[in-house]
């Protein structure tokens, strides 16, 4: 299942660019630890969208200057960041209140598998993981109003990510409403996978041969 | 008259039992009250149960701990770091229990325990394995999960600022599970960087009010470094 010479999978950096154009202004967002991070590098800061972090930042701004590190503010993913005007903090407590409490507009996670039905498997790759860390993924997947993923449309060995079934411990359930990938983005709906959009010179056909699922195709619906 | 605070390490430190629950705050390195693990370690209690968000960094702090055998059981959200070598160890030689909580539960089942709330529904965990054993019901059409209150008997807190009744305040990224640790535990202990005379906190800026505290001991390291 080679690509066809025509087809340009997108790399990370614009999928990240990918995700950012579909985010509006106004919108509090949580952004996972790893690929999605890079997400907030692709919103200008005059489309004021509020970035939180689990640790009790609500408005982070970009990574500091070397020369203007704030050792006191870090991110979830244990990086230097910076505070937005009109920033704040708060404890652990009411951080997950807005996660739970169903106050954040949109979480972008990433995931090892997302099924058809919109399970997401993101924190362990077999139920005999030595040590599974979960950390925030199963509160920001269960409680934000909506979930997207970005990941890479296959596993590494080429085997589908996009599933009809997880056969990793579930994250949550039914949670996801859109996946990113390298290859297309996708929505999930109540008939299941819905392509929106896909990779320049990328075939339909090819697309479902990289996926699990079955797909339908959505690009005239937008 | 009230002062919470101690002169020494040995004061603070003074009663912790055998077998105790330990609420330990920080988040990364910042907001670690780093000197009163040191304290604990040097105090003596074992077959401790540990709750904190991490489980430890290289060979120091809790890791230090855990490496002395201290530590029967760690409740954590994420047990890995970068450089969880000592909590992998005893993990895989089956010397000490894990108890894995998504992030919110911990900070929410702490909470709990602070507020009088011994039973709790939560949308998170239901349908996967961290829901095996534990009640559910349906509201209004979505499944929840029951979680239990986790009462500390002991909190280690880090906090910015500290008065005699033990009010405090933290510092940015420093608040993190710090002042929910200090709700859930009998016995608070907070280590703090600055000692103010009582009334110099702004009461509109008291981020942890000193009824949750029982002991202040100042330390004034300076600033968090290193993960």
């Amino acid at each position: 299942m080679s690509a066809t010479a025509a087809a340009r999978p997108l790399t990370r950096t614009e999928m990240a660019a990918r995700v950012a154009r579909d985010i509006p202004e106004g919108w509090y967002v949580n952004l996972g630890i790893g690929i999605p991070t890079a997400v907030a590098d692709h919103v200008p800061l005059e489309r004021e969208v509020v970035f939180h972090s689990e640790n009790g930042v609500l408005g982070m701004g970009p990574a500091p200057a070397k020369d203007a590190i704030d050792p006191w503010l870090i991110n979830a993913g244990k990086q230097y960041v910076t505070l937005r005007a009109g920033g704040s903090f708060c404890h652990h407590f009411d951080s997950f209140a807005m996660i739970r409490g169903g106050h954040l507009d949109l979480c972008v996670l990433g995931a090892f598998q997302v099924a058809a039905n919109g399970d997401i498997a993101n924190w362990a790759t077999s139920e005999n993981d030595t040590a599974p860390a979960v950390g925030g993924a199963m509160d920001l997947a269960a409680g934000a109003k909506r979930l997207w993923v970005m990941m890479e449309h296959t596993a590494k060995d080429g085997s589908p990510k996009l599933v009809r079934q997880c056969s990793y411990p579930l994250t949550a359930v039914g949670a996801v409403k859109r996946v990113y990938t390298n290859l297309a983005v996708i929505d999930v709906t109540p008939q299941g996978f819905v392509v929106r959009d896909m990779a320049p010179g990328l075939g339909f056909a090819e697309l479902q041969a990289r996926t699990d699922a079955p797909l339908a195709d959505g690009r005239d619906l937008g | 008259m009230i002062d919470k605070t101690v002169r020494t390490m040995a004061e603070a430190m003074e009663g912790i039992a055998d077998g105790a629950t330990v609420l330990v705050g920080g988040f990364g390195a910042v907001g670690q009250p780093n000197a009163l693990i040191d304290g604990l370690i040097e105090q003596g209690a074992k077959d401790l149960v540990i709750a904190a968000n991490n489980a430890g960094v290289g060979h120091t702090g809790l890791a230090r701990l855990m490496e002395l055998g201290r530590v029967r059981r760690i409740i954590c959200s994420f047990p890995r770091s970068s450089d969880p070598v000592v909590f992998e160890t005893l993990y895989r030689a089956g010397k000490i229990e894990l108890e894995i909580v998504p992030q919110g539960t911990l900070a929410a089942r702490i909470h709990a325990a602070g507020a009088g709330i011994p039973l709790f529904f939560t949308a998170t965990g239901a349908g996967t394995k961290m829901a095996m054993g534990k009640e559910t019901r349906e509201i209004d059409g979505r499944t929840y999960v029951a979680e239990t209150a986790l009462h500390g008997d002991v909190a280690l807190v880090e906090a910015w600022e500290a008065d005699r009744w033990g009010n405090l305040t933290f510092r940015r990224s420093g608040r993190n599970f710090n002042p929910v640790m200090a709700m859930g535990a009998k016995l608070t202990i907070v280590q703090s960087q600055h000692i103010r005379a009582l009334g110099e906190i702004d009461p509109d800026h008291v981020h942890t009010p000193g009824i949750f505290v029982n002991r202040v001991l100042h330390v004034p390291y300076g600033d968090p470094s290193g993960f």
